[in-house]
């Protein structure tokens, strides 16, 4: 029965918005974070999904899979602060790429699809249920 | 006597299809963020009727069994979106869950189709 599968689907999802919202809040903690060279300055982290379809059956059956987290690759902002003791030979401090309001907006659009699978898992459950009560 | 021979009518394949149909529009919603994900879908009136491009598997005898495996072949077709996204991907969440609010609420209705099916062959059964 295939009301099942929706749990291992919807489950799935809700892990990858799940490894998101902790990428979220790194990026989030790590806001102006600032270092003494490009390399070693924070850079913004994000999840790569990648569909993962249920080839022994057919091929609608389609989890979400957590390929890998990737860095971003906007450059980093350097500011030039000579007192600071981070600083590099030529005074310049670099400061984490992370754009909160960009972070802001993804925790919002990942706690919605969060809700949406918690809530197909719900009605899939309900449904199972009243199947196994047929005829009682 | 129809009713005995063939107790549930269309409802055991309905509700086979809409499991089906469920699981679909749930990995679409799955997948709402991946990258170049193409929603999927599937015409109930199609394979219910026969005339999709594949259609309910054929069956040579009447005790013979029905499974989705056959229905699913070609009739898992791709949803048109009403609007592009720049990565790719087709699934529009609020279209998905009206389509999954509406699959379930019309499973719902099978199942108590269903019910008052076996309910009445009980009760002519014993015939109280």
């Amino acid at each position: 029965m295939s009301f099942f599968d929706v749990l291992g689907i919807s489950g799935s999802a809700m892990n990858a918005q799940m490894i998101r919202m902790n990428t979220i809040s790194s990026n989030l903690a790590n806001v102006g974070v600032i270092s003494s060279s490009e390399e070693e300055a924070y850079k913004a982290k994000r999840p790569v999904f990648r569909t993962v379809y249920d080839n022994f059956s057919e091929q609608y059956k389609a989890t979400v899979q957590v390929d890998g987290i990737a860095n971003s690759d906007k450059p980093n902002d350097r500011r030039f602060e000579p007192d600071n003791p981070l600083a590099d030979e030529n005074g310049y401090i670099y400061i984490s790429n992370v754009n909160s309001i960009e972070e802001m907006v993804d925790m919002t659009i990942a706690s919605r699809s969060y809700q949406s699978n918690v809530e197909a898992i719900n009605t899939a459950k309900k449904l199972v249920l009243n199947t196994l009560r047929l005829g009682q | 006597m129809p009713l005995l021979q063939n107790p549930f009518g269309i409802h055991d394949r309905a509700l086979m299809l809409r499991d089906m149909k469920s699981t679909i529009i749930a990995a679409n919603m799955a997948n709402a963020d991946t990258p170049n994900y193409k929603a999927r879908d599937i015409d109930f009136r199609d394979i219910m009727q026969g005339t999709g491009a594949g259609q309910m598997i054929n069956t040579t005898h009447n005790d013979h069994m029905q499974t989705v495996f056959g229905a699913a072949g070609g009739n898992v077709l791709y949803r048109v979106p009403s609007s592009s996204s720049l990565d790719g991907n087709t699934v529009e969440m609020d279209v998905e869950q009206a389509h999954y609010a509406d699959n379930a609420m019309r499973a719902q209705a099978t199942l108590t189709f269903l019910n008052s099916r076996i309910k009445g062959i009980k009760t002519a059964l014993r015939g109280e």
